[in-house]
């Protein structure tokens, strides 16, 4: 009995797998690999386990696993008539899916003929990097969905150094998201202790935080959300001696300060070591926010605002 | 083309108060104003909220360095600057520089009042 339905399933597959080569919904590894690089407009579609992924993908990916796909695809996927190659690890479960999709209603769909196991043999690149654990492919699998961020995405963001300038109103919620995010390494100057009517903003301390350094408070709450974020902490103010110094080891250059001349500083330290600044402001319910990245061509803090109000009127 | 000559002797723009200015301007957030170009409605609001006269210019009457002035979306020194001629509906905005974002009550907010007490 038992017998005779793995040979009726293999059956059913057998004439499922027919049927479909026979509506031309399938693609070779070949076939794949040319349209890739043609750079076609393509969306390459893994629906395999995250267990499955973190032993290889095909470079430019996305992942939505088969079990999200009949909940998920329509907001993953909006259009409907992108070309799409949807590939598992030997072929069989991206035929369903490609049918599956084809039912609701997209036009252009393929499955990749012998998944990826197909492409392996074929002698094409793996990319098998295993940097994300299954914790992570877990922990970060709806960014996996997203195809602006993906696998890719996400692996630039683990390798990613970010330095956040105050951890007061602006950088604590900054902070929150990037650990959350999965940045690797996230630097906090602050020179500051947490006081009580911090509290009502700054998410990143708690009441028993009332005293302590801003940087150990926000390096412990950060770690609450995400231990595998790298935190550096520098309990000092930033000054005009140890800036470049201290941007040297980072990507991008957040600003959460509350001061004209920290402001102007950051801009500056920035310009010359060439890095973005996320500059942000904040005035009761208004605020400002801009991307200075004059190394690619735009305009820097200066360019906006040439001087920051004269001292005498701004006392910080 | 009748009616746009009459709309022009009464021409209103509306001008956005950032937050730090709004108690020199009667706490409001837009106000109608009127004038042909941006020194006109410039001229026209400092002279019905004096308060805001010393935020907006230095001593030369210049616009003061931290402060941009955008008609609709665009920066007045990438067009004509003060010159810049306004038409019915034009929306002015006072951007000033803003320095809060860690503890805005502490210190960015006495910035701007000791500016304005220096007013009395």
């Amino acid at each position: 009995m038992k017998i005779g339905t793995l040979k009726a399933i293999r059956a059913f597959k057998d004439w499922f797998i027919i049927k479909a080569k026979r509506q031309g919904s399938e693609v070779s590894v070949e076939e794949t690999h040319q349209l890739l690089q043609k750079r076609e407009p393509l969306i390459l579609l893994d629906i395999r386990e995250k267990e499955e992924i973190a032993l290889g993908y095909i470079r430019g990916a996305v992942f939505l696993p088969q079990g999200f796909l009949s909940e998920k695809l329509e907001s993953f996927l909006p259009d409907k008539n992108a070309s799409v190659v949807v590939y598992c690890a030997g072929g069989v479960r991206s035929l369903a899916a490609a049918k599956l999709m084809k039912e609701k209603g997209y036009t252009s769909v393929s499955s990749m003929a012998k998944g990826i196991d197909g492409w392996k043999a074929a002698g094409y690149e793996v990319v098998s990097d295993s940097e994300l654990t299954p914790d992570q492919l877990s922990r970060y699998s709806r960014h996996l969905l997203l195809k602006e961020v993906g696998m890719e995405g996400q692996i630039r963001l683990l390798n990613a150094k970010v330095l956040l300038v105050g951890a007061g109103g602006l950088g604590c919620p900054a902070a929150l998201y990037l650990a959350a995010a999965g940045l690797g390494t996230l630097g906090i100057i602050d020179s500051d202790k947490v006081d009580l009517t911090n509290l009502q903003r700054q998410v990143l301390h708690g009441l028993a935080d009332v005293g302590r350094p801003k940087t150990e408070s926000a390096k412990e709450a950060i770690h609450r959300i995400n231990p595998d974020v790298k935190v550096e902490t520098y309990q000092e103010r930033l000054t005009p001696e140890n800036a470049l110094k201290i941007f040297q080891g980072y990507d991008i250059i957040i600003d959460g300060s509350d001061n004209f001349p920290t402001k102007y500083l950051v801009n500056d330290a920035s310009f010359f070591s060439g890095k973005p600044y996320i500059y942000g402001g904040v005035f009761q319910f208004e605020g400002q926010a801009s991307v200075f990245f004059p190394k690619e061509g735009g305009p820097c803090l200066r360019c906006l605002f040439p001087e920051p109000p004269p001292p005498g009127l701004v006392p910080s | 083309m009748e009616t746009k000559s009459m709309m022009e002797e009464n021409m209103e723009v509306h001008v956005r108060i950032p937050a730090p200015l709004k108690k020199l301007a009667g706490e409001q957030d837009v106000i109608k104003s009127q004038g042909k170009t941006v020194e006109e409605v410039l001229r026209w609001l400092t002279d019905t909220y004096p308060g805001l006269e010393e935020r907006l210019r230095d001593e030369k009457g210049e616009v003061r360095r931290f402060i941009n002035i955008y008609v609709n979306d665009e920066d007045i020194r990438f067009i004509q600057n003060l010159q810049t001629p306004l038409k019915e509906g034009d929306q002015i905005s006072i951007i000033p520089a803003i320095a809060g974002g860690s503890c805005f009550w502490g210190r960015v907010s006495p910035t701007f009042r000791v500016w304005g007490n220096t007013q009395k």
